[in-house]
């Protein structure tokens, strides 16, 4: 039983990294780039929400209206900063997602200070399971469901719609998709907005479960983030769900099952498991082994 | 395309401008810190030079303390403190007939900002005696030079056992770390009737882990079993399958020795997990109250920890420390406060029985210290630390109320 929990556990802590792992895999699927200010998207959610809620806004209203004002934030993220370096080499790219990732958390401190802020709770409204002596909140059951269908809904949308199809002609050949007619710099902004406004939903779910939140708290989970979309095969959207669920279960469970002062070993648990399938597996759990076309 | 590329291109340049005048700004506010001593009178050329101080000249002590930087907040609590002492004992006649001309340098946290501001305090400004540092790091670079020149320290805050092992004129104010555990395992004992307890520790921080350790090793000793020891690292805000463990073990307390921002975490995912038994920390604890929920000031309540002082202290003493703290700077002084308010005191005391601002003469006045403080009745022990009671607060109603006051052993 008491397993059981700690899985529990572990599926919500995963169901955070899963959605913000999305996100990184959608960008790196269509423009090779992996965005290191992504986890830095999800602190700005957080404070967007809890900044509309505090100014009197009701949850059921500020919260939308975080999610697309973060989703705003990362397509003027993609145009001012990416966008000129779209033809420059990777490296270039990436060093300016870092950069970005500088800037977006010291401006939050200085906004905001570096105190931690409190989120506000629901978990009192909302009921808890109680069996024999363990309790599982419902905010867990919750976390798990709201990712699990977001993925859901995301892969419906890459797979069902115009829109998504022109997407995955873009993750495939970038030139040839836009010979073919397709307004390759919309479905690049359209790639943001989803994976950011999946940030915020990511930042609101963490909000909820921790009630707590600072400029430097979308920092780790985007490092784990991104191990979670490597785990399951960067640029595939079922394996960063995945990895996402994977990476919480094993860091859960190895504290869970570690003796006494060694928890903290954790981590280091999780990054022997990437090593191990990176070892094994190159592309990923549910990576296809791809011959580069010459 | 190219008007497109060239707007963006202003765009960017436009956004490094605002950046580069952020930091130009951050840059401009550090030197202007450091480099005024924050003193009622102007340091003059008089001061710097190298003549024998005469009866009617100012004595100068000087102070080390974090005013910028990220440790700020403690520094300037602890040097607020310092300063309202001095300008107490400056407005009843100073020491001895002559008044004290504090010199206080910023060295923001950093060892080796700290060892050039202490070079500048006894090279330019011909300190008599040293108030600080805050911080244990630098506090311990800064003790070994002072030990070398035998120069009399007094540290208000650091807590670190190194800091006094430097040298015989090295002095601190505060209790060590091992003191908060092994009385907090005392309180459970004797006060709580605890037989099982569980702790829980950030395991890459030394604060914690002293106070953990210290605790544990006293529990034993007192026959409390230790049914679950958890820990977790820096920047953790999950401990959910710590705390579901420690709930499965059923203790009848739980240790949490951190500061109060992640105190707050452990506090409310307990709570979820199921574990209803009193929380007990240190002195990171006290802070607490600026975290809980607007809607619920109370959640912190039933829970305990060691603390310097209490503000719902009745004593005198500290109750007329608390006014004319709040009198000048219109804020409830933090424990860092009150140690520093003690220090400049206690110095200030030492340098007055001594008669004189000769080194050696001060470190003997210093050992002979018995002295009533805002952080209670204080003497020093053969290594310059204090021994003094420690308080146990207990939060009440969403506010803190000191429970009991237990004298240190060691």
């Amino acid at each position: 039983m008491l397993f059981f929990v700690q899985l529990i556990n572990g599926l919500q802590l995963g169901a955070i990294y899963a959605l913000v792992a999305l996100g990184y895999t959608m960008v790196y699927g269509i423009v090779k780039l992996i965005n290191f200010a992504h986890g830095d998207l999800m602190m700005v959610g957080a404070y967007l929400s809890l900044f509309l809620y505090s100014s009197g806004l009701p949850l059921y209203f500020a919260l939308p209206l975080a999610i697309v004002a973060t989703s705003l934030t990362g397509v003027l993220i993609e145009r001012v900063a990416y966008r000129p370096l779209r033809n420059a080499s990777r490296l270039s790219a990436l060093i300016t997602a870092i950069g970005i990732s500088l800037l977006l958390q010291n401006a939050f401190m200085i906004l905001f200070s570096s105190t931690p802020r409190r989120f506000p709770s629901v978990s009192e409204q909302l009921p808890v399971f109680v069996i024999g002596t363990n309790r599982i909140s419902f905010m867990a059951v919750l976390t798990v469901l709201f990712a699990v269908g977001l993925m859901l809904l995301l892969t419906a949308f890459v797979h069902g719609t115009r829109m998504g199809k022109a997407m995955r002609a873009v993750s495939e050949d970038m030139r040839a998709a836009q010979l073919m007619g397709i307004n390759v710099n919309r479905i690049i902004s359209l790639t943001f907005a989803i994976g950011s406004a999946l940030a915020a939903f990511a930042a609101i779910l963490y909000g909820f479960s921790f009630q707590q939140i600072d400029p430097y708290m979308g920092a780790m989970p985007g490092i784990k983030a991104f191990i979670a979309a490597v785990l399951g095969g960067i640029g595939i959207l079922p394996g960063a769900m995945l990895g996402g669920f994977l990476l919480g279960i094993i860091e859960s469970l190895t504290k869970a099952v570690m003796p006494a002062g060694y928890t903290q070993l954790a981590d280091a648990v999780v990054f022997l498991v990437l090593i191990l399938v990176l070892l094994f597996k190159p592309s990923g759990l549910l990576g296809q082994t791809t011959r580069e076309k010459v | 395309m190219k008007a497109k590329s060239k707007a963006s291109r202003w765009l960017a340049a436009l956004l490094t401008g605002v950046l580069m005048l952020g930091l130009l700004a951050a840059c401009q506010s550090t030197p202007a810190a450091t480099t005024a001593p924050t003193t009622k009178a102007a340091a003059t050329e008089a001061d710097k030079t190298d003549a024998p101080a005469s009866d009617d000249e100012p004595i100068v002590i000087g102070g080390l303390a974090p005013l910028t930087g990220g440790v700020s907040v403690y520094g300037i609590a602890s040097d607020n403190g310092t300063q309202l002492a001095i300008d107490e004992i400056n407005a009843a006649g100073g020491i001895n007939g002559r008044q004290i001309k504090y010199v206080v340098l910023d060295e923001q946290g950093d060892e080796e900002q700290a060892v050039t501001a202490y070079d500048r305090l006894v090279n330019e400004y011909n300190i008599v005696a040293l108030i600080g540092d805050v911080t244990s790091k630098p506090s311990i670079a800064v003790a070994q030079r002072a030990a070398r020149d035998g120069l009399p320290m007094i540290a208000p805050t650091a807590t670190a056992a190194d800091v006094t092992l430097q040298g015989k004129n090295v002095f601190r104010v505060c209790f060590l770390d091992p003191d908060q555990g092994r009385t907090m395992a005392d309180f459970a004992k004797n006060n709580l009737n605890v037989t099982k307890a569980a702790v829980i520790h950030n395991a890459s921080d030394d604060y914690s882990v002293g106070l953990a350790e210290a605790f544990i090793a006293q529990a034993k000793e007192l026959g409390i079993e230790i049914v679950s020891e958890q820990t977790y690292v820096q920047d953790d805000k999950d401990f959910r399958t710590q705390l579901t463990t420690i709930a499965a073990a059923g203790p009848d307390i739980l240790y949490a020795p951190d500061y109060y921002g992640t105190d707050i975490l452990i506090l409310n995912q307990a709570k979820d997990a199921g574990l209803n038994v009193p929380l007990l920390g240190g002195d990171g604890w006290d802070g607490i109250l600026t975290q809980t929920a607007e809607d619920n000031p109370k959640e912190a309540d039933g829970n305990y920890f060691t603390n310097h002082y209490a503000t719902s202290d009745e004593s005198p003493i500290v109750q007329d420390f608390l006014k004319a703290f709040e009198a000048k700077y219109n804020e409830v002084p933090i424990s860092f406060s009150a140690l520093g308010y003690d220090a400049a005191h206690i110095l200030a005391a030492a340098i007055e029985r001594a008669g004189s601002t000769d080194k050696d003469a001060i470190v003997a006045a210093l050992n002979q210290t018995d002295y009533e403080g805002v952080t209670g009745h204080i003497t020093f022990d053969e290594n310059g630390d204090p021994l003094k009671p420690i308080s146990i607060i207990e939060v009440v109603d969403g506010a803190y109320k000191l429970i009991t006051k237990i004298d240190i052993e060691r």
